[in-house]
């Protein structure tokens, strides 16, 4: 029973012991086989677990391996929990893990280093789950910090280029300084509820709840700091849109469908604490709509492809985080699921684009051009059809147009806000017209008018590795609303038993009504407005074109306040503290002696009898002392 | 004055002389002859201690100095012999290489 | 009074008056000679302190064999010749020093002797006999006896190793 809770994570370790020790003498098909099949089974096995989990709301499945620490009263064993919360995290995981290893089957093809690529991908899949079926608080985070690993290894996978390995470093850095919020906030639990396994510390904290308010606060604070930093929120952000440096289908696995949501996942998971820290939660609330609204805008005046998608996705986690400070903790899950998606759905399609733009270059013997820069392509419609609809499709879902899912998720969101907290709401309401602007920008600039390049014009289509992933996403992009959709709500009661949420409200078709509107009208406008590609480049060219490219210069404030005043602290401790102080004193003892030595060197005449002469008055002095103190 | 009095008296006199040849001779052989002048005024004196107190170990222990002092002889003067080979000298004054 | 202490006191002055000869000479053959006579008064006055066994241990194998080697040595060498020299430059101290620290080592011990009498003890003479020295060092001091016999085989290798032609 163990080893069957456990084989979600054991498959994709398999299959990377297999090619880490063999993938020298088995080619690329073999490689991305193994890899994908492992990712096949884990997710297989999930959906078996999920066949168990129906047969009971109490129903979960837990193995303990063995136990970690045990020191004094921490005790903590490496435990696993598959609940009905977290076997939907396992699902979209496994799910669009799988159909994402198999694209890059296609994608990788003829890497120097396609071994270690399906090898990291599988790594981050175990750690992945891993974070996801944790049963305390340990464990999450040491699926945390796995995944992080991969995210770095990943994001600088090219690191012959400098700014991909920096993007790497940058990644690791920013996502630190969240994680010492997030162990900060795991001591105080421990402190607290002298525990860290998930059922005590909800159990203590709702029998306790109204003492501990203030402790608790303090703990959910410090815990979303930490979300701050893995999913991506204001003010640490920054790494984000820089890890778009990795691999594409890497940036769709892991910097859109899963490791980003890992923070929103906590914040659900530790609802129980929330519910309990209104000002957490308001402040909580507040981050996620600012976020969306400022990262929504720089996707505005974004010239890459992955760029715009990069500010897209930190746009949408403002709306999971922003949810789930407004208490709607399965509106936040729902919208995580459509997200990964659509989103996976869009990050491959751009993939694709890439990939076929690269194709188009070899193909027209053109001059080298950024396969990534979007005033470069147009009239890809024609050339890549499938790319195309995917994307349309994933496109129309992000900006929330009806029936697709990323309508009914984001309305939920939006209704939430509307009910409870109206500032929140008009943030996220600005937001999502601000979406669909950028995403009616992206299509017109991508697929519409005319090739702008060589490489546009001979673009080709992907194969069937990468198509195949591409319509299998888009399909569920098309249908995954249907998982909490509005009139039942079938997620909210599966949810039930384990994520706190009150009355899920009311579908309101006027609101509804004014957002599909407002979508499809900005999605016109800059279907209009972008006819003119030459738009992007004189936009990009104007003081607020650059400001929001830039994203509100959160990079250069970093660097004034944050950077420099480093540098200069680095630099007297290296150059005053250690060469003056530390050193100093090191030699100053190393002189010392040497000075003492060269003083009483003339001491050692080097003559025999000088030597006798000194042993025996010490003989003499020995002598004299036992004799006159004999007495 | 008894004779063992007399006889610990006479082997400090001894090791004295000794310790004055050891420290104003200049030639290593007779440095060397002054240190055998004051272990055997160390004998004399276990000796005559042996005989004040009518215990034998005295008497075995000058029996292992004497076997120390065969041994060391037999180093020293090989070790004085390559010294003067290379400096065709017994004048410990020349060897001063150890000069700080 | 000690029926032998006339003779002890003849034996002490032949014998303080070889010393300072080892001490004042000039010819390394004549020092050599010096300490021959010296130990063979101190073999005498074994001898007279009930220590026949130590007594031949000192003619045969001091005043015997190591002499020998003495003699033998400073003939290779042809170093009989001793030059009176100068101390070394900034050792002029040596001379005094040594002389004023030996009177002083001198003093010490005739304090101890005199002014501290140590009780007189009315011991029955032991059994000094070559056979009961053996049956000591054959018993009690076996390992001590042991250890000596490998430093002399140390010793007669390292002499060997020392003057070995390189």
């Amino acid at each position: 029973m163990e080893l069957f809770i456990l084989s979600p994570i054991l498959f994709p370790l398999l299959g990377l012991l297999i090619n880490a020790a063999f993938g020298r003498r088995m080619s690329e098909r073999a490689i991305g086989g193994v890899a994908t099949l492992a990712a096949a089974a884990s997710f297989a096995v999930c959906l078996a677990m999920f066949g168990q989990l129906t047969a009971s709301e109490e129903a979960r499945l837990t193995a303990t391996i063995a136990p970690w620490i045990s020191a004094g009263a921490l005790n903590v064993s490496f435990g696993f929990l598959v609940d009905r919360l977290s076997i939907v995290i396992m699902l979209i995981v496994t799910g669009v893990g799988t159909l994402i290893h198999m694209f890059s089957v296609g994608y990788m093809h003829g890497d120097e280093r396609f071994q270690r690529y399906f090898i990291y991908l599988n790594l981050f899949l175990a750690s992945m789950l891993v974070l996801v079926m944790a049963d305390n608080f340990l464990v999450l985070f040491m699926g945390w910090e796995l995944v992080g690993l991969c995210s770095y290894l990943l994001i600088g996978f090219w690191f012959r280029n400098l700014k991909n390995a920096e993007a790497g470093r940058k990644a690791f850095v920013v996502n630190r300084i969240g994680d010492v919020g997030f162990l900060l906030g795991i001591l105080l639990i421990f402190v607290t509820f002298g525990s860290l396994s998930f059922a005590d510390v909800f159990a203590q904290a709702e029998a306790r709840g109204e003492a501990l308010a203030g402790t608790i606060g303090l703990i959910t604070l410090l815990l979303f700091i930490g979300a701050t930093g893995k999913s991506a929120q204001i003010p640490l952000f920054v790494w984000l849109p820089d890890a778009m440096a990795g691999p594409t289908p890497v940036s769709a696995l892991i910097h859109a469908a899963t490791m980003v949501t890992a923070g929103v996942y906590m914040m659900i998971r530790a609802s129980v604490l929330y519910e309990l820290a209104p000002t957490t939660q308001a402040i909580v609330a507040i981050v996620g709509a600012l976020t969306a609204l400022v990262a929504g805008a720089s996707a505005l005046r974004q010239l890459d492809i992955k760029k715009v998608l990069a500010y897209s996705t930190v746009s949408q986690l403002g709306y999971m985080v922003a949810a789930c400070g407004l208490g709607a903790f399965v509106a936040a899950d729902f919208h995580l699921l459509t997200h990964a998606f659509f989103k996976a759905a869009l990050f491959l399609a751009a993939g694709s684009v890439i990939h076929g733009m690269e194709h188009g270059m070899h193909a027209a013997h053109g001059a080298h051009v950024d396969a990534q820069d979007m005033r470069h392509m147009g009239g890809l419609a024609r050339r890549m059809p499938i790319t195309f609809v995917a994307f349309l499709l994933g496109g129309l879902a992000l900006a929330g147009v009806p029936p697709l899912s990323g309508f009914f998720s984001k309305d939920e969101i939006l209704l939430d806000a509307f009910k409870h907290n109206l500032p929140v709401f008009a943030l996220l309401a600005v937001s999502s017209v601000v979406t669909a602007f950028y995403v009616g920008r992206q299509i017109a600039l991508v697929f519409g008018g005319r090739p702008r390049s060589d490489a546009a014009a001979h673009a080709a289509e992907s194969n069937w590795l990468m198509t195949v992933p591409l319509v299998a996403l888009t399909v569920g992009t098309l249908f995954a609303g249907l998982f909490n959709f509005p009139t039942t709500h079938p997620l909210t009661e599966w949810l039930a038993p384990v994520v706190r949420h009150g009355e899920a409200p009311k579908f309101d078709v006027a609101l509804a009504a004014v957002f599909s509107a407002l979508a499809i009208g900005a999605l016109a406008a800059a279907w209009w407005l972008y006819r003119n590609p030459e738009r992007a480049q004189t936009e990009a060219e104007t003081a607020l074109g650059r400001f929001l490219a830039r994203a509100w210069y959160f990079d250069e404030a970093y660097k004034a306040l944050v950077v420099k005043p480093f540098y200069v602290i680095s630099t007297v401790c290296a150059q005053v503290i250690d060469v003056g102080a530390i050193d100093g004193a090191v030699n100053g003892v190393g002189r010392l002696f040497r000075d003492l030595g060269a003083s009483l060197r003339g001491l050692q005449t080097g003559f025999v009898r000088n030597y006798g002469l000194v042993m025996l008055a010490g003989a003499v002095l020995v002598v004299a002392y036992f004799v006159l103190n004999a007495r | 004055m008894d004779s063992t009095t007399f006889v610990v008296l006479l082997s400090s006199v001894l090791f004295i002389i000794g310790v004055l040849g050891v420290l104003l001779r200049r030639s290593a052989l007779l440095i060397f002859m002054s240190v055998e002048l004051m272990l055997n005024a160390a004998n004399l004196a276990f000796v005559a201690y042996a005989h004040r107190w009518a215990q034998l170990d005295g008497q075995i222990f000058v029996f292992f100095v004497m076997a120390v002092a065969a041994a060391e002889v037999a180093v020293g003067l090989a070790l004085i012999v390559t010294i003067f080979r290379t400096k065709r000298s017994t004048n410990v004054d020349d060897l001063a290489a150890l000069r700080g | 009074m000690n029926p032998d202490l006339p003779i002890l006191v003849l034996l002490g002055a032949v014998s303080i008056a070889s010393a300072l000869g080892l001490l004042l000479s000039r010819n390394a053959i004549y020092a050599a000679l010096f300490l021959v006579l010296n130990f063979g008064v101190g073999a005498v006055i074994y001898l007279l302190l009930n220590a026949p066994f130590i007594a031949v241990v000192q003619v045969s194998v001091y005043a015997g064999a190591i002499m020998v080697l003495f003699v033998f040595v400073i003939m290779l060498l042809g170093a009989e010749r001793l030059s009176p020299g100068e101390n070394p430059p900034g050792t002029s101290f040596q001379r005094p020093l040594a002389i004023a620290l030996s009177g002083l080592l001198m003093g010490l011990a005739i304090y101890v002797l005199f002014a501290r009498q140590p009780p007189a003890v009315a011991a029955p003479p032991p059994d000094s006999s070559p056979l009961a020295v053996g049956l000591s060092l054959f018993g009690p001091y076996v390992f001590p006896f042991e250890v000596v016999s490998v430093l002399l085989l140390v010793a007669m290798v390292g002499a060997v190793v020392l003057t070995r032609n390189r």
